[in-house]
């Protein structure tokens, strides 16, 4: 069975959504919104990835409990940088793309998660599959998220000159 | 007749009365110069709007003067009564600093000119831009406290003739989250309760609510309740010690932040107790399964850990709400301005949901207003909602809309939610918005983090217009100030928070140059040669009464349904509650009766939210969840507030109102008994930490987050430990220069965060992480009021008097008793 190395990647893929939102969240301290709800969800990943490692040990996986952890120093720069630039528009074009990076982490994110359903079911795996029946969900509101504050964003950032 | 001096007793001579009951009438009147009754040459017909609760008065005019007021005692709100602010306030009327003339900024300095100069450059520098950068480029920031058909107005300027999805008010910071946790649970604005609840209920739960100090003459209903035979219960969650707080049976002190948790735990005790009508719930709510899993994580032992508040008042409180016959809610800023706000407050609907305790006398929820004029706001669009609680998201609503204004769909902006408040400053800053039309408000003093406020509005690249009636902080830095008349000086409705409309007519003419509202707005509509599809002018109204009728027609069939009133109706009968349709035009008293609301996927305002990201449903998830129009449990995990307290930063602050002032002072600060009873900022702190400091009473300390630093005197009081209190009135008109903080900041809002409620999009006032230091010994008692929420520990501080000055009439005509 390959149950392991599926909840690998899951456990490799929330870590790194948890710091691609902990990432836009420090680029995009002026938009106060952008940056708090960031952090707070980015807390869901982190939540995923500690509960992934623990049942990962059912599965002969040893995996990191603790989430990969704040972004680097680089993306830390970007933080004064995002400051800086709070007067100037080309921010709002960088909020744009940003989002739409979110959401193709999350999105790759649930599917994820729906490989490990399937998974858990077929093996019958009760455990495992209330796991994934329980993060999923937050993933998905990650993702209508992400979805929600680019359409949201959108109209001004490409419609003003 | 009685002579109360009401600075030292807000609310006036028991009047005593049991459950069930008709409150006694009690008379209250202040007349000045020493005036009797008699000597008034004619009594006009208005409301109070110095608060939200929309007690009814008339204003005494002599000689064309406004000489005072009284309460009116067949007025189903206030039974005659009156507050202090209601008594003294306007006063401010008479101030000889009232903008009389248009002023325009000339090389630098702000000048004297006439009307069509000002009025002029306003409309040109907006075709300009429209022209240039087009429609996203407009902004307007306006109030809680203009007239319904000013409102109105404003909102099919923006909306109908702009085009700018960029509208909104100041109720973003009072009442934004009234609105958004009665969208989630009710999927539509408007108040399920009723005053009268208050005559019979034997619970009554105030969440986050003050009320002794923002609405004195509810509070002296209470109050009147609790001096009666089977006096009602009361539960107060409040970190001060107010005097709500004093008058309950069980307080809950819970640190700031914590709200959810709170609430969550009370549910879990009332799911888990069975204290719940599953027949109502199963009938008319969905959501209940994933409430009850959620709250199974929330025992009260972990919320007494993380609130820090004794488990056993936790189960005690829960135990009197779940045991209540006839349970009243009420929640205010303690929620709505604090973390999580809408999760909380959509908590407490769940508690009313869950018990069945809607739709019945006696069983009444409200979410609180703060100022007299905000459910117009938001009932008319001018926080950027479409008019009539309509749906943004819901084309057909849009569609209506359009046909009843005679434009095109598209022309509506509906492409996304409305830009709120905060939002658009960002917008500012960021220059994309480059005009910001501002009535009746003062962002300068009332938004958080006012050193970034003052860069946005005083950036050379914004056209910034401000329409009031003082040259307020934020006047100071517009390009164009346009003098208004006020309430007394001109004619229109509004709506207080049961749902209660009252008509407000001109007393006397304003001063000097000053128009109303509605005139300027017009003028400026016509400058701009807005127009509908045909070519007719777009607004269609010169004056209050055609804007009435203009409003009547687009609010029938919606939940706020005015079309059975007009202003013949409301000179014969003043308070009358919405819904008022031809069937039912002595309007409305109960709504939700049997379970049945206004959230039917194609009827209702909004398909909700997410309560912790803010995204918005659409109308597929909507339909699947709620399908049939019940009402929704919406379950919302806790989470630990953005900025927490550290060693550097080791008190929690909260900003917060006194029973004396309103907003930024530019009434009450100029009428004399008001400001002679709370003259100056003050800070309160418990008596455990100005001990463990070595402080005294009265000592001048400087309280600092990394925003800023505010200087204010130390007034012991019973706030919780680890957290300061301090008022937000305080900015810097009377200060020498005016402006800005100069040195020395004394706005609560120089500390406060930016940050806000992700679903109301209202600012958080109330979690903020700061130091305090002392910067000089006192040379006597803090500038604090002795009779509220800030009365003194110690009993060495003389008691707040308002002397001679502050006598009022008082007449007791009894009641049913």
């Amino acid at each position: 069975m390959k149950l392991g190395l599926a909840i690998e990647e899951l456990h490799r893929s929330e870590n790194h959504l948890a710091r691609v939102l902990l990432a836009v969240s420090d680029r995009h301290k002026a938009d106060h919104e952008v940056f708090h709800v960031a952090r707070d969800i980015a807390r869901w990943s982190q939540r995923h990835v500690t509960e992934l490692a623990r049942i990962g040990t059912d599965f002969g996986v040893d995996l990191e409990p603790e989430p990969a952890g704040e972004p680097g120093i680089l993306e830390r720069i970007q933080q004064t940088t995002a400051d800086l630039l709070g007067r100037r528009p080309e921010p709002g074009l960088l909020l744009l793309a940003d989002l739409r990076h979110v959401h193709r982490e999350a999105a790759g994110v649930s599917l994820d998660w729906e490989l490990l359903a399937q998974a858990a079911q077929g093996a019958r795996k009760r455990e495992l599959l209330a796991l994934a029946e329980r993060c999923h969900p937050d993933t998905l509101r990650q993702l209508r998220w992400a979805n929600a504050t680019l359409k949201v964003s959108a109209t001004q950032v490409l419609v003003s000159p | 007749m009685a002579r109360v001096d009401r600075i030292a007793e807000p609310w006036g001579t028991r009047t005593p009365y049991g459950p069930g009951e008709t409150w006694p009438t009690r008379v209250d009147a202040y007349l000045a110069d020493g005036l009797g009754e008699d000597d008034v040459d004619r009594w006009v017909q208005s409301a109070t709007i110095l608060h939200s609760n929309g007690d009814g008065l008339d204003i005494a005019v002599k000689d064309d003067r406004i000489v005072g007021v009284r309460g009116r005692a067949d007025d189903r709100v206030n039974h005659g009564r009156l507050g202090p602010k209601d008594l003294f306030g306007w006063q401010a009327n008479h101030s000889p600093d009232r903008l009389t003339k248009p002023l325009i900024r000339r090389d630098g300095e702000l000048v004297e000119t006439d009307w069509d100069t000002a009025m002029d450059a306003v409309a040109g520098r907006c075709r300009e831009l429209l022209a240039e950068r087009g429609p996203s480029s407009v902004a307007f920031y306006t109030t809680g406290q203009l007239f319904l058909e000013e409102y109105y107005t404003l909102g099919l300027i923006a909306h109908g003739g702009i085009g700018t999805n960029h509208v909104d008010g100041n109720t973003r910071l009072c009442t934004a989250t009234a609105a958004a946790a009665l969208k989630e649970t009710f999927a539509s604005d408007g108040q399920p309760g009723s005053y009268t609840d208050l005559d019979s209920a034997d619970v009554i739960c105030l969440y986050g609510h003050n009320m002794a100090e923002t609405q004195t003459v509810l509070w002296t209903r209470i109050l009147d309740r609790l001096a009666g035979p089977n006096p009602p219960r009361i539960v107060c969650v409040d970190p001060r010690e107010t005097p709500v707080a004093r008058a309950a049976t069980v307080h809950l002190a819970p640190r700031p932040g914590t709200n959810v948790m709170l609430m969550n735990a009370v549910l879990h005790e009332l799911i888990g107790n069975g204290w719940i009508d599953r027949g109502y719930v199963d009938a008319h709510a969905v959501g209940f399964d994933e409430l009850a899993q959620r709250v199974r994580d929330y025992p009260p032992e972990v919320a007494a850990e993380v609130c820090d508040v004794p488990v056993a008042q936790i189960r005690e409180a829960a135990r009197i709400i779940g045991t209540a016959q006839r349970l009243v809610s009420t929640v205010l800023q303690g929620f709505y301005q604090s973390h999580q706000a809408t999760a909380a407050a959509v908590q407490v609907n769940n508690v009313h949901v869950l018990r069945g305790m809607l739709g019945r006398p006696g069983c009444g929820l409200l979410q609180m207003n703060g100022q007299p004029t905000a459910q117009n706001t938001r009932e008319a669009g001018a926080d950027g909602d479409l008019p009539g609680f309509r749906n943004w998201s819901n084309e057909s609503h849009v569609a209506e809309l359009a046909r009843i204004w005679n434009v095109d769909p598209m022309d509506i902006p509906h492409y996304s939610p409305p830009t709120h408040a905060m939002q658009m400053f960002r917008y500012a800053e960021e220059g994309s918005i480059r005009f910001l039309y501002v009535t009746a408000t003062n962002p300068a003093v009332s938004l958080p983090e006012l050193a970034r406020i003052r860069e946005i509005l005083a950036q050379e690249r914004l056209f910034l217009v401000v329409q009031d009636i003082f040259l307020s902080e934020t006047a100071q830095l517009a390009d164009v100030v346009l003098p208004a008349a006020t309430w007394g000086e001109k004619t229109g409705t509004f709506t207080n928070v049961d749902r209660t409309v009252h008509l407000s007519e001109k007393a006397v003419d304003p001063p000097g140059e000053a128009r109303p509202d509605l005139d300027i707005l017009v003028d400026f509509a016509h400058r701009l040669d807005l127009r509908d599809k045909d070519g007719a002018p777009l607004v269609k109204w010169t004056d209050p009464e055609g804007a009435f009728e203009g409003w009547k027609e687009c609010s029938r069939g919606r939940p706020c349904d005015y079309s059975g009133l007009s202003y013949d109706r409301l000179r014969q009968r003043n308070g009358i509650q919405w819904p008022v349709t031809d069937e039912h035009p002595e309007g409305t008293e109960r709504i939700y009766v049997d379970g049945q609301f206004w959230a039917q996927p194609d009827y209702c305002e909004s398909y909700g939210r997410d309560l912790v990201t803010g995204a918005p449903l659409d109308e597929t998830e909507y339909r699947a969840l709620n399908p049939t129009g019940r009402a929704v449990l919406k379950a919302a995990e806790y989470l630990p507030p953005h900025e927490l307290v550290s060693e550097e930063f080791p008190f929690q602050l909260i900003t917060g109102r006194t029973l004396y002032h309103f907003h930024t002072r530019t009434k009450t600060g100029r009428a004399p008994q008001l400001q002679a009873a709370a003259p100056e900022v003050w800070v309160e702190m418990a008596a455990s930490d100005a001990a463990d400091r070595g402080w005294s009473e009265g000592d001048v300390l400087e309280v600092a987050t990394p925003r800023g630093r505010v200087e204010a005197r130390l007034r012991i009081s019973g706030i919780r430990p680890g957290v300061l209190f301090l008022p937000f009135h305080y900015g810097y008109w009377d200060r020498p220069g005016g402006a800005g903080p100069d040195g020395r900041g004394r706005a609560a809002n120089e500390l406060t965060l930016t940050d806000w409620d992700p679903c109301s999009k209202q600012p958080i006032f109330k979690t903020a992480a700061a130091a305090v230091t002392r910067v000089a010994p006192g040379d006597g008692p803090a500038p604090a009021p002795t009779t509220t929420g800030s009365r003194p520990v110690s009993g060495t501080v003389p008691a707040t008097r308002g002397g001679e000055d502050a006598l009022a009439d008082e007449q007791v005509r009894g009641g049913s008793r």
